[in-house]
């Protein structure tokens, strides 16, 4: 990718077709990072002028989905953090294995390597089967993707380092089949997850949690947006539950930032107030 | 260049010594900010930051998402995420696929920063293994910025600057002692 012959004009149209026409709002999202998308994907598709670019996306359902789930950034890996799993391990989900169910919503869930990896913490610490997780994403492709619990064999070595760096103890390799270029997690991983579309901008509040966690989907909303996304955690959020957010993001400067306390080292906050 | 918004500095394997040896001297009342992007390893966020604000008075700080980006700082680029900026010159962040095998991607920044600042820029690729930073250098010179290389010769691994040289119109070739007159030459 160059110059790019999308303009800063003519991502606004886009962005106001998918909202008048699909009622998707992305309006609230920082433009640079959905301009490179855009620009991305008019490049791979080898669009051959924006008018057709964008007649395309108006008027065939199967690009549209295309387009949204191009624009919208899906990189996720298994104990991305491995110091952030180690701290849900060690201090978080024991003190949350006292409820007599644990309820946790991953809004932004991908497909699917963090539900796993919590799965797999929770199965450890033997809290697996009273627990459940609302694994959320605006995306259906990627969800589907999730709930066939199937990840390329080529990132294991990976996972596995990331795992035993966040204090895991088992053999990693215990929790896949090996199937030619796949590792197919074992089915009991997902037992405890319902992946469900929700779409932070636009749906509201479907339950009560004790931990909500949400990683790198914030950076790409403006600060109005963030606002408004936190105060969605917050009334879904149970008094005493906890806040996970990615590594570089805050509840700082938002409006419920009084009532949260943060845990030493982690991007993790316990609702207090 | 008629007046500086943004200096942009990228840099891989050999760019730590350079950074090292060029801060120290560059005055502490420059009126654009310095953005560092260097390949990292990911996980040793805090060190880079505090290790570069002991060769300067500048404010040198870890970007933070979202941050409003200020004249007389010395911004880092955070490891392990692309670091984009947006027309309203704040900083954004943007986990998407590695570039070159990097993230941060050199030519994610030099890009948007290109279509933000266009004339208005200037951005430095440093010494490095990799051909990260030359796309990027390729979009600052169409959108009228000045690209700047080290000098090859002078860099620990000459590849990325030499390929930067041989793809794209550089204004200026410098010595590793010239960096900092240069930047202090700016307005
Ligand atoms: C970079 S991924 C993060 C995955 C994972 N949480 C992690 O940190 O590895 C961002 C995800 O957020 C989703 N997303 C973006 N906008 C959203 C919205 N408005 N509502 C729900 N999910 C959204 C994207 O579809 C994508 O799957």
């Amino acid at each position: 990718m160059e110059v790019s012959v999308i303009t800063d004009e003519h991502v606004e149209i886009l962005l106001s077709d998918l909202l008048e026409q699909y009622g998707y709002d992305f309006t609230g999202y920082s433009r640079a990072s959905i301009k490179r998308r855009i620009s991305r994907i008019y490049a791979l598709d080898r669009a051959l002028s924006f008018a057709e670019f964008r007649y395309m996306i108006l008027n065939d359902q199967v690009y549209f989905k295309r387009f949204v789930e191009q624009i919208t950034v899906n990189v996720t890996e298994m104990f991305r953090d491995p110091s952030f799993f180690r701290k849900l391990r060690e201090e978080v989900l024991p003190k949350l294995g006292t409820y007599p169910l644990i309820r946790i919503w991953l809004a932004g869930c991908s497909t699917g390597e963090e539900a796993y990896s919590i799965s797999i913490i929770l199965k450890e610490l033997n809290l697996l089967h009273k627990s459940l997780i609302y694994a959320t994403d605006l995306n259906p492709t990627v969800l589907e993707k999730a709930s066939q619990s199937m990840f390329a064999i080529s990132q294991m070595q990976q996972y596995s380092e990331n795992y035993i760096l966040s204090g895991g103890t088992k053999d990693f390799s215990s929790y896949y089949t090996a199937s030619y270029s796949l590792a197919k997690f074992d089915d009991e991983l997902k037992r405890r997850i319902v992946f469900s579309t929700h779409n932070l901008v636009s749906d509201h509040s479907f339950n009560e949690f004790q931990l909500i966690l949400c990683r790198n989907v914030l950076i790409y909303f403006n600060r109005d947006l963030q606002h408004n996304v936190l105060d969605l955690f917050d009334n879904s959020l149970d008094e005493l539950g906890y806040l996970a957010l990615g590594s570089k993001e805050t509840v700082e400067f938002s409006r419920i930032s009084k009532r949260y306390k943060r845990l030493p080292g982690e991007k993790i906050w316990r609702k207090v107030g | 260049m008629r007046k500086c918004k943004a200096f942009i500095i990228g840099g891989s394997a050999g760019s730590l010594e350079v950074l090292l040896k060029v801060l120290p001297n560059v005055r502490t009342d420059i009126p654009f900010p310095i953005i560092i992007v260097v390949h990292r390893k990911h996980g040793t966020d805090s060190l880079l930051p505090a290790l570069l604000s002991t060769r300067t008075e500048l404010k040198v700080k870890e970007v933070d998402e979202k941050e409003e980006i200020k004249a007389g700082t010395v911004y880092v680029a955070p490891s392990d995420y692309h670091l984009l900026i947006e027309q309203n010159e704040t900083f954004s962040l943007d986990y998407s696929e590695k570039i070159n095998y990097s993230r941060p991607a050199i030519d994610a920044t030099f890009q948007t920063a290109a279509e933000v600042y266009n004339t208005k820029l200037a951005c430095l690729l440093l010494s490095g293994s990799n051909s990260d930073g030359v796309n990027g250098l390729k979009c600052v010179k169409s959108w009228g910025g000045t690209t700047l290389i080290q000098d090859p010769d002078s860099a620990q691994v000459a590849y990325m600057p030499a390929q930067a040289q041989l793809n794209v119109a550089i204004d200026q070739v410098l010595m590793i002692e010239d960096i900092a007159e240069f930047i202090n030459l700016l307005s």
